[in-house]
């Protein structure tokens, strides 16, 4: 589903190079949930929005659903985006204008839907995450965990092949976050590729498989020594 | 999409209300003066004849004496009584027209109504129908009439209303200086703007009421008004006119294709060479066949303080649209977090860039109704001032038309550059800020 091959991202200024991510290699087979994790700075965002389309990258390869992305133009990735990949981020990004309902209706919209799919696509996804009752509502009149699930529907709406998730409880208390992680583990069980990028042992935990980036590259825990305290509470 | 880029665009707007009416605000006062300007213009120098004008010319020639050297190079705009029945009487072209200014006292039936004065025009038959002339009852004369000098007349739609209220007076008398006429046609308002087949009555000057056969008015001594230009000797009074050197009559044809127009220019050349050949004419033989909008160039009928302020008030929209670029970059990178939301739910940067630029052109539109107001209210103020060009100061359809154009067109160039940097925002970095 997601292969990342020698993939580098480089960021260039007049006197210095600054490796984002170097010799990064990873696999995400279809239907798994994988956490990436690793400690500030060390590339995991870099990887996600990468790996999103969000980002161009500077070496090295990426095939997403057996299409190699680099030579992609905008509307290509865009399209990919929108078609492929649902993106739930920690600060939730629902746009403030805009109530529950036409905030998932956002990428059906650029998919050219006819208002009656829409309607109805937007509606089952809100059932999905128990807020079909807030439809009306503003995301200024909604608590934290229920902005979280309009996100969560609202990546879901377009049924893409790839979740990403950036610290998607990193905005929560401790019960909105677990609500959040149920919901994710269900639409796992469901079939959904999920790729989500934590600081959270305990939700890294959660998932099938962890991947380890440090200073922008996948590292085994196995042969990294300080963390296999940190990895054996993970898996406990 | 179309409709959910105009649905966000109102959103937007509403939003950022301050913003909004202050981008609309500088949109709206440069529309305003623009379309003020440009309708004093468009109505000044539009054309006269529309859908006809392209095919009615006015055949100009030089029958001055040599003695006089003001203006060598310009061609009288009139013709001599000689030369305008020679070639009226030549009949070369579909239709054709000779004609003098007049103003005839009129008296009415009623005598409770006191005698007035009204602007008339001694003409031929061809004049209605080469001019597109309307008429509400009856029709125009005939060339026999010209030739018999027929007392009958045309009447305008205000002198109909003033003598007969109105009513079909075709067959009733009108007496005008102690002559009775006949009419035969009453015209639907009419009024040539600008005033082009004289000009020497004031380039903006109101129509006709009394329209009389040339023959018949000169047979009537009805009065005659206008310039005239008179060289040599001979007597130039009034009732001389026919025989004076003075050119004082205007004279038009219609000439219908490109192969008439030619032909005519070759008759007009011929005679020209032959007038010189006899004497008549002393000058070189120079002639020229100007169509309607051709001669109102050559006759510079446009004030040029028009044109001044035109472009003044371009110039004030120009900077007016340059305070509206700066607050849509304003407005537009503000919302970069919804942008790089967009960005990362599907939307293109196409999307993004035509989204913004309909959000523009929303405001350009607001724009364009505001301004729309102020050209109301500046066109009013225009028809305050003296002079009869200011009372043709009105909006028209193409003028509305070229309001929302202009004004749409000008806020979505006001919005390229803000839309252009905000499309290019990366979504990521957006992201990650929220």
């Amino acid at each position: 589903m997601l292969k990342m091959t020698h993939l580098a991202k480089v960021y260039r200024t007049e006197v210095v190079e600054t490796y984002a991510l170097r010799d990064f290699n990873i696999d995400v087979k279809e239907g798994e949930f994988v956490a990436v994790t690793g400690p500030s700075g060390s590339g995991k965002t870099t990887f996600l929005t990468i790996a999103g389309l969000l980002e161009t990258f500077t070496g090295g390869h990426y095939h997403l659903d057996g299409v190699e992305v680099s030579q992609l133009d905008d509307n290509a990735r865009s399209r990919i985006r929108n078609e492929k990949i649902g993106f739930i981020f920690q600060a939730f990004n629902l746009i403030p204008d805009l109530n529950v309902f036409d905030n998932v209706e956002v990428p059906l919209r650029y998919r050219g839907m006819k208002a009656a799919e829409r309607k109805q696509r937007i509606m089952d996804a809100l059932e999905r995450v128990g807020l079909a009752s807030r439809a009306k509502h503003y995301p200024a009149e909604l608590s934290g965990g229920q902005q979280q699930r309009v996100a969560i529907a609202r990546a879901l709406a377009g049924s893409p092949r790839l979740l990403l998730a950036d610290e998607p409880t990193g905005n929560l208390d401790t019960q909105m976050a677990r609500g959040v992680m149920e919901l994710l583990e269900e639409i796992h069980r469901e079939g959904a590729t999920i790729v989500m990028v934590t600081h959270d042992p305990e939700l890294a935990a959660r998932a099938q498989r962890n991947v380890h980036v440090i200073d922008g590259q996948v590292v085994d825990l196995a042969e990294e020594p300080r963390f296999h305290a940190h990895a054996h509470t993970a898996h406990s | 999409m179309f409709g959910y880029y105009v649905e966000l665009a109102v959103r937007s707007l509403r939003r950022s209300k301050a913003l909004t009416a202050l981008m609309i605000l500088a949109v709206a006062l440069g529309i305003g003066a623009s379309i003020t300007t440009l309708t004093v213009l468009h109505v000044l120098s539009g054309d006269p004849l529309p859908g006809r004008s392209a095919s009615v010319f006015m055949p100009q020639m030089d029958p001055r004496d040599k003695e006089r050297d003001d203006h060598p190079d310009e061609l009288p705009t009139q013709v001599t009584w000689a030369d305008g029945m020679n070639l009226l009487h030549a009949a070369r072209a579909r239709r054709q027209a000779l004609m003098a200014a007049g103003s005839t006292p009129v008296q009415s039936d009623d005598l409770a109504i006191d005698p007035f004065i009204v602007p008339a025009r001694y003409t031929t038959a061809d004049f209605f129908a080469m001019f597109g002339v309307p008429f509400r009852y009856g029709q125009g004369w005939t060339a026999a009439d010209d030739e018999s000098r027929t007392r009958v007349a045309v009447i305008g739609a205000e002198l109909n209303d003033r003598l007969f209220r109105g009513e079909n007076s075709v067959g009733r008398t009108l007496h005008v200086d102690d002559v009775d006429l006949r009419v035969v046609g009453v015209l639907a308002p009419w009024r040539a703007v600008p005033h082009f087949y004289d000009l020497n009555s004031g380039n903006y000057s109101v129509g006709e009421e009394v329209y009389v056969p040339l023959g018949t008015a000169r047979a009537a001594k009805l009065k005659r008004n206008g310039s005239i230009e008179c060289w040599g000797n001979k007597s130039s009074d009034e009732a001389n006119m026919e025989t004076a050197n003075c050119v004082w009559l205007q004279f038009w044809v219609q000439l219908d294709d490109p192969a008439a127009v030619a032909s005519y220019r070759r008759f007009l050349d011929g005679y020209v060479h032959q007038q010189v050949a006899l004497g008549r004419f002393e000058r070189p033989a120079v002639s020229a066949l100007p169509n309607v909008m051709q001669f109102l160039d050559q006759q510079r009928v446009v004030p040029s303080d028009v044109k001044l302020q035109v472009w003044l008030a371009l110039g004030f929209f120009a900077v007016c649209l340059v305070n509206t670029v700066g607050l849509m970059l304003a407005k537009f990178m503000r919302r970069a977090g919804e942008v790089g939301v967009r960005r990362a739910l599907g939307a293109s940067r196409r999307s993004v860039f035509a989204q913004l630029l309909v959000e523009a052109a929303v405001i350009g539109l607001a724009g364009g109704i505001g301004g729309l107001g102020l050209a109301v209210l500046g066109l009013a103020m225009v028809r305050m001032q003296p002079g009869a060009s200011a009372e043709l100061a009105h909006l028209d359809l193409t003028m509305l038309g070229t309001t929302f154009v202009i004004s749409i067109a000008a806020a979505i160039a006001a919005g390229l550059i803000p839309a252009w940097r905000t499309c290019r925002i990366a979504p990521a970095l957006q992201l990650k800020s929220q």
